[in-house]
């Protein structure tokens, strides 16, 4: 079987998926305007709050991660060393 | 009472322990089928077992029992033998019985654990766990995974001994080996609890999870990340729900880990430390403790094994196939391996936990516990955890597609694609049908996930998370994997050891020296002039003044006093000389005096 799948090769594929993933969001943020919520917190209830909370978090993860790394990334042979570092 | 009785079937633990001791004895087919026969027996028993007490026997003045058999203990007992059935299949091409007997062996050692009715048995199985599972690690036969291995059994020695520390105490204190709901309160219930934490991971005692999984065979790893953490929740869900401590924990431990996750390159540590994460909305559950929350954990310990497993034996594919694990080595296999690709984005989406996966149903119920407490932090953290979707995005992105590596590696072996098929289709058909796993839990479910605000909500949630991924990416924001290794807990054992070890040796060391130079050295040789010389110098000092006066000259002197040196080196002393000099002594003392 030397099949090869090269559907992600054409950029203009690529750009369709994106375009498909965009229009999803916008459907999901008008969908707040539909739906009542009863929540359990106020923060809840406000327009577009999880796509908010969601999109910060991620956000924030990404950039104290980098930050993180700085402090924490070693070579991978740190470990197997001889003492010396 | 005082016999084990088989009369409703062998415990599912021994159909696993006994059944392993024949694996070497079988060849070929016989082996395989024997294999995969051991786990349907042990579900064919559980599904028959009435609840109750069952296989007891009496041990040095205890009761002990090998089948407590309940709505909590039968679900895990469920998906131990489910998953091990799977596992087994994903490993039949494997060549070694290293890894079949201590596969079964652990599995056997977790559903002991589950089933245990005391605190003794507990122990036992559990220790049986730790050193089974070791060998699952060691049979890569690389010198990291030695290395790695050595570490694991380690931890897992010490926080047995923790545990069995707790028990002895605890049973010591309420002549009880009841293994039941505990207070954490005093010395035997923090031994317990720190014991179990270490099985859990439960930071800052889960370092070696990261360290040992990524190091474990293929088929090892799936073994792995199901049976350790997940026997640990039910012992926690069993023993300490509704601690708060264990909310906040559980909290953190679903925060902490996905930092690690973001910048690690290791496609095996990635999945390791979502394992943590994952294992943190457990915990926070079993912390939370109310009917919604227990079961929601117990659902999701259920939903994840699938789903981590699924994972795994993704990775393991990968690995086996293209003999690489690293993010920045793997890349673009979605065009020769499109099966392995798709059965790894259904185990991504499911522990992200999208709607119509599997780990929506279960995360849910917690992040609504934590709701209907009115747990606010609590509630914000877990959201952000399951918002942080980059961990669970990132291992069949950079493995099946990102840059394109080059490599053209085939689909993994049919049995392989037949076990991910089988565990990908139970992820899709309980995110679909949840109410079958509903039915099992431990109280009455009356939970409904999918109401229009809940899949908007988290979707939202979920889909902007992924838009926040896939801006960085295309803006190059987002940090670029790295050939390198990130520092841990592990780093106290395996690098501040070593500052102990030259503290030890710089600062223990150079006392032993300073102690033997001085009274080893100086102190008898001082001694020795002491008591050699020291005598004719005294007669020399006292003496030499009376002789002075008789007006010797100083010629005359030197040679009295190599005269008294030489009689005293030769112990010729006349008699009324050494008369003298004790007389002179017992003067000098009265003097003294």
């Amino acid at each position: 079987m030397k099949r090869e799948l090269k559907i992600f090769d054409n950029p203009d594929n690529v750009k369709r998926l994106l375009r498909v993933f965009y229009a999803s969001l916008v459907v999901l943020v008008l969908l707040d305007f539909v739906i009542h919520k009863h929540a359990a917190f106020p923060w809840e209830g406000r327009f577009g709050f999880f796509a908010t909370y969601g999109f910060v978090s991620c956000v924030a993860l990404i950039f104290i991660a980098k930050g993180l790394r700085r402090l924490i990334r070693r070579d991978e042979d740190y470990y197997d060393r001889p003492e010396d570092s | 009472m005082n016999s084990l009785s088989f009369g409703t079937g062998m415990p599912p633990a021994l159909i696993f322990i006994i059944g392993a001791l024949f694996i070497p004895l079988l060849r070929g087919r016989v082996k395989s089928a024997f294999m995969l026969l051991l786990p349907l027996a042990a579900f064919y028993v559980l599904l028959t077992v009435p609840e109750g007490m069952h296989w007891q026997f009496r041990l040095l003045h205890y009761d002990l029992t090998l089948g407590r058999v309940d709505r909590l203990s039968r679900v895990f007992g469920y998906i131990f033998t489910l998953i091990s059935f799977i596992s087994l299949i994903y490993a039949l091409k494997v060549d070694d019985d290293l890894q079949y007997v201590s596969g079964l062996c652990y599995a056997g050692g977790a559903l002991g654990v589950t089933f245990a009715g005391d605190l003794f048995t507990l122990y036992i199985f559990w220790e049986i766990m730790a050193v089974a599972s070791t060998f699952l690690i060691l049979a890569r036969r690389t010198k990291a995974a030695q290395g790695a291995a050595f570490r694991y059994i380690l931890v897992h020695m010490l926080g047995g001994l923790c545990l069995l520390a707790g028990i002895v105490l605890y049973v010591h204190r309420t002549g009880t080996i009841a293994f039941g709901h505990m207070a954490l309160a005093g010395a035997d219930t923090w031994l317990i609890f720190i014991g179990i934490a270490v099985n859990a991971a439960i930071p800052p005692l889960h370092p070696w999870l990261q360290d040992a999984y990524p190091e474990a065979t293929v088929a090892g790893a799936v073994f792995l990340s199901a049976f350790t953490t997940k026997s640990a929740v039910y012992v926690m869900a069993r023993t300490f729900a509704g601690t708060e401590l264990l909310i906040w924990l559980g909290a953190l431990m679903t925060v902490i880990p996905i930092f690690y996750a973001v910048v690690e390159n290791d496609i095996r540590r990635v999945l390791a430390y979502s394992l943590i994460n994952q294992v943190g909305f457990m915990m926070c559950g079993i912390g939370i403790g109310t009917q919604l929350a227990i079961n929601g954990a117990v659902a999701h310990a259920f939903c994840h094994i699938l789903y981590k497993a699924l994972l795994f034996m993704a990775a393991g594919s990968v690995l086996q196939m293209t003999g690489k694990i690293r993010c920045t080595e793997l890349g673009g296999l979605y065009k020769t391996m499109p099966l392995t690709c798709f059965f790894c984005i259904i185990g991504a989406a499911s522990i992200a936990a999208f709607p119509f996966f599997s780990g929506f149903v279960s995360k849910s119920m917690i992040v609504s516990a934590a709701a209907y407490g009115h747990l606010a932090v609590v509630w914000l953290m877990l959201q952000f955890a399951s918002a942080g979707i980059v961990p669970y995005v990132k291992v069949p992105y950079f493995a099946f597609f990102g840059h394109d590596s080059g490599i053209r590696a085939e689909e993994p072996p049919f049995n392989m694609l037949v076990a991910m098929g089988m565990a990908a289709f139970l992820c899709v058909l309980i995110g679909a049908f949840p109410q079958p796993l509903y039915h099992i839990l431990p109280y009455p479910v009356d939970y409904a996930p999918y109401t229009v605000v809940h899949v908007v909500d988290k979707l939202q949630l979920l889909m902007f998370g992924l838009l926040a991924f896939c801006l960085l990416m295309l803006s190059g924001w987002y940090p670029a994997e790295m050939r390198s290794i990130h520092l841990d807990v592990d780093w106290f054992y395996r690098k501040g050891v070593r500052v102990l070890y030259r503290l030890i040796d710089q600062g223990l060391n150079r006392l032993n020296a300073v102690c033997d130079e001085l009274f080893a050295r100086k102190l008898p040789g001082l001694l020795a002039w002491i008591a050699k010389d020291g005598p004719a110098l005294l007669i020399v000092l006292f003496a030499s003044p009376f002789k002075a006066m008789s007006g010797a000259g100083e010629e005359e002197m030197d040679d009295y006093k190599r005269k008294i040196h030489a009689t005293f080196d030769t112990l010729s002393i006349p008699i009324g000389l050494g008369a003298a000099a004790a007389a002179l002594f017992v003067v000098l003392l009265v003097w003294v005096n």
